[in-house]
């Protein structure tokens, strides 16, 4: 784990640059990463993707995974693939300010 | 204590061990015990894999799951319509109501193929398949039979599976099976999976994918199955990828029993049922405890798994009458043997914290984890008999215990 500055903030990553604490995050952070990662800009159906990992993993301690997203968030999966390209449940979570999610066992 | 009335949901690896368990544990003036499954039919689900290679046929992997029910217990053939949690009831498709004063979910998963687009379309069962269930394994080995080489593409759609080995040991034996038919060379066998390795834990994955390379079995990883042309053999990605194939092998997505998603409470949104990982006891009701497959918990949906479970689950039951703490004593813990080829086989042996690792199970004397032996495919194949004969009457099999143990593992403290 490693201290980094995002948006002016310094806060804690892993490795792959997660957060490891989901307080030390802000909607500036959200915005950073996302264009990091090639999102020029975080549109309304972003946020709702975000918001939702961000406060179900809050609330139960996991984020979840792409299915249930596209089950729960009322975004469907295809539609995950082209806000969020390559891996939408990573993505978002990193944007989110949320650890990794865990790949099933 | 007055007598108690327990319902196991599911006749199935983990309903069975646990209905004979308890049965053992009360006598009939202390519990009655009532099992309920949609059909007759106990299908050792290890067998599968074998299936299409010609190795075991159906018949032989089926037995009555009235038959393994120790005298009695109850069986009821039915299908669950609902649970009311509230009112300790359940619900039969004929219209029975089963009062409970214990309720245990084992009912494990149901596949869904339809959920991924196109896969039950044309081409279902003709260029694409499924060994997850008898009749799809039956069919398969019939078109492996006439297959005489080209792409043969090996997928798993997403996580949970049941086994997530089994996909893994499906492509080395199709590499072994083609080699004996003389027709490896004219194959290209391709293995994709959405995981970012061949496995999901990191050591025993590096030593999958060495033997995927050394098998000549490409490996394509992050790969999201989301659309299948049966016709056209094209397996495609949400992210634009495509997978052409002659013969299609897939692992479809998983869900609950259909009745939990018709349970208030009950289950999370893809029907798995939220379980303390720990106990077995669920967050919904005191008094209803769920293993096996059926559960959320984040560990391999594997028969060891359900095995190590019930053990844990018959004493948190007896606790639970009586008033005492639940023991917490569920750690995880998994086994599997890796059928790899070539009369050879793997073992790996992990829980929620140590990851598979090198060594011997279960002491230094016992059997090589993580590496090929003779050894290991003779374990798996004189499993069928354990599992008809010990574990499903819930006799308790030395050195196989619910806690995982570390004595024969080598530690490594670092790893790349």
């Amino acid at each position: 784990m490693t201290m980094t500055l995002i948006a002016d903030a310094p806060v804690d990553v892993d490795a792959e640059g997660f957060l490891t604490d989901p307080e030390q995050w802000n909607e500036a952070i959200a915005d950073a990463i996302a264009r990091e990662n090639g999102i020029p800009e975080l549109t309304d159906r972003h946020w709702l993707v975000v918001t939702f990992m961000r406060e179900r993993y809050l609330a139960t301690g996991a984020a979840p995974s792409i299915r249930a997203l596209g089950k729960e968030s009322g975004v469907p999966i295809k539609e995950l693939y082209q806000l969020f390209p390559k891996g939408p449940a990573k993505l978002a979570a990193k944007i989110g300010g949320i650890p990794k999610p865990k790949g099933c066992i | 204590m007055s007598r108690k009335r327990i319902v196991v949901l599911g006749g199935g690896t983990g309903g069975t061990m646990t209905a004979n368990r308890l049965r053992r544990r009360f006598d009939e003036e202390e519990a009655e015990i009532h099992v309920v499954d949609r059909d007759d039919r106990h299908v050792y689900q290890p067998g599968l894999l074998f299936v299409p290679f010609g190795l075991a046929r159906v018949e032989e992997i089926v037995r009555p799951r009235r038959r393994q029910l120790r005298k009695g217990v109850v069986f009821h053939e039915n299908e669950v319509e609902s649970v009311w949690v509230e009112r300790d009831e359940v619900l039969l498709d004929d219209g029975t109501v089963l009062p409970y004063d214990v309720l245990i979910v084992a009912t494990g998963v149901r596949l869904q193929p339809e959920e991924t687009e196109g896969l039950t379309g044309p081409g279902w069962n003709e260029r694409a398949f499924t060994f997850y269930s008898p009749d799809g394994a039956a069919q398969l080995q019939r078109a492996l039979e006439r297959f005489e080489g080209g792409r043969l593409v090996v997928n798993l759609v997403d996580m949970p599976i049941k086994c997530p080995v089994a996909p893994l040991e499906f492509a080395f034996l199709a590499d072994w099976y083609l080699r004996e038919r003389g027709i490896r060379n004219r194959t290209e066998l391709i293995y994709s999976t959405p995981l970012d390795a061949a496995f999901t834990k990191p050591i025993a994955s590096e030593h999958l994918a060495g033997l995927l390379s050394e098998r000549e079995i490409e490996l394509v990883t992050e790969f999201n199955a989301g659309e299948v042309d049966g016709v056209g053999g094209k397996l495609v990605s949400y992210d634009g990828r495509e997978l052409d194939f002659d013969l299609l092998v897939t692992v479809p997505l998983h869900g609950g029993a259909p009745y939990v998603e018709r349970s208030p409470g009950l289950g999370d949104a893809l029907g798995f049922v939220p379980t303390d990982r720990r106990t077995l006891q669920t967050p919904v009701k005191p008094n209803v405890f769920a293993l096996g497959d059926a559960t959320d918990l984040p560990t391999s949906k594997a028969g060891s798994v359900t095995h190590f479970e019930a053990e844990v689950l018959t004493e948190n039951v007896a606790r639970y009458f009586a008033g005492e703490e639940l023991d917490a004593g569920y750690d995880g813990h998994a086994n599997c043997f890796i059928e790899t080829g070539f009369h050879k086989a793997l073992l790996i042996d992990f829980n929620y914290e140590t990851e598979p690792l090198p060594g011997r199970f279960p002491t230094a004397f016992g059997l090589p984890l993580l590496r090929e032996s003779r050894l290991n495919h003779l374990g798996k194949l004189m499993f069928q008999w354990v599992y008809w004969h010990a574990l499903l009457p819930g006799r308790e099999i030395p050195g196989l215990g619910p806690a995982m143990p570390m004595r024969g593992k080598k530690q490594t403290t670092t790893h790349a």
